[in-house]
């Protein structure tokens, strides 16, 4: 297992044996590259949500991904505040912004760590509700789910819990080109073929 | 102020929303920034205080919001039912793109009235 620093608890990451995540040999760092310790008060999801979106931005996805990662990110932390901590607007939070590498598929992709020191919750009953049933609340699990790839909740090693969620880069069919975006720009080749 | 929770940051809330009724019976409410967790209470509160039977339409307009979470989405759910109750109807205007995906993940959109402008929200 590898201990890595995320404030004041520490995030354990699989030795690569467990079969729960598979990413950590793509990410470009073993440290989260972003660390944030926040306490548990609404009033700053906000800004919570516009930083990963800039970042998601810079790491590739577009402007729908980006708000719809920052959606996943702010359901997570409702749930935390709302379920995990009832509400109290004081307690900590911990959240961890990884790149993950290229791989075939993909141009990168971005994971989430949220670590809190609420109680600990069985990972199988944290499901949301069913759709069918039109009623307020119990969203933000499947919202959370639908968004991004992979999502996985487990207890932490002394107190609270962990979520670790991950989202990748849809790798674009036929990417724009520069020329696409210059009225009148013509390649040299193209020049060349048109000379006599 | 003694009342708030325990840490909770205070400000903005009476510039939350602005309340207008154009005409007898219709009220529109505009939210003027992100309905999130921190917000969706003040926008439950002032639907709860307008959704009775004398309103016959009740139009949420969300030209200014450009972010929902589902804190938002489950406040207007809940007057979505009140409003079969009061025989009121609710009537969501100019939704962006953003706030309209999460209606589309919830798969929620088809159970809402939602129209492109306040104009067409306010045709009788």
């Amino acid at each position: 297992m590898k201990n890595l620093s995320l404030g004041v608890p520490m995030i354990h990451l699989p030795d690569g044996k467990d079969p729960y995540i598979g990413h950590e040999q793509e990410f470009m760092d073993t440290t989260p590259h972003i660390q944030i310790r926040l306490i548990s008060d609404p009033t700053y999801l906000c800004g919570v949500r516009e930083m990963v979106a800039s970042v998601a931005r810079r790491l590739g996805f577009d402007d729908m991904d980006c708000s719809k990662i920052s959606l996943a990110l702010d359901e997570a932390l409702c749930n935390v505040i709302r379920h995990g901590y009832t509400k109290a607007f004081d307690q900590p939070i911990w959240i961890g912004i990884t790149p993950l590498e290229p791989n075939a598929e993909s141009p990168g992709g971005i994971m989430i760590v949220i670590e809190d020191e609420a109680k600990k919750v069985d990972p199988s009953k944290i499901i949301g509700r069913h759709l069918e049933d039109i009623k307020p609340g119990g969203l933000g699990v499947h919202i959370i789910r639908e968004v991004m790839d992979s999502v996985r909740y487990e207890p932490r090693e002394t107190i609270g819990m962990r979520l670790t969620m991950t989202k990748r880069v849809v790798r674009e069919e036929n990417p724009p080109r520069l020329r696409d975006h210059l009225p009148g720009f013509v390649r040299k080749a193209d020049a060349a073929s048109k000379r006599v | 102020m003694d009342s708030a929770p325990k840490g909770y940051a205070m400000g903005e809330s009476d510039t939350f929303l602005i309340i207008s009724e154009p005409s007898t019976g219709v009220v529109v409410i505009a939210p003027t920034a992100d309905v999130d967790m921190s917000r969706s209470p003040m926008l439950r509160t002032a639907i709860q205080q307008h959704m009775k039977p004398s309103t016959e339409t009740l139009v949420v307009h969300l030209e200014d919001v450009g972010y929902m979470d589902s804190s938002g989405l489950a406040t207007l759910v809940e007057a979505m039912r009140t409003g079969k109750a009061t025989n009121t109807n609710l009537v969501l205007s100019a939704m962006g793109p953003k706030v309209l995906a999460i209606f589309e993940i919830a798969r929620l959109e088809s159970f809402f009235t939602i129209v492109a402008g306040i104009d067409e929200a306010l045709q009788p």
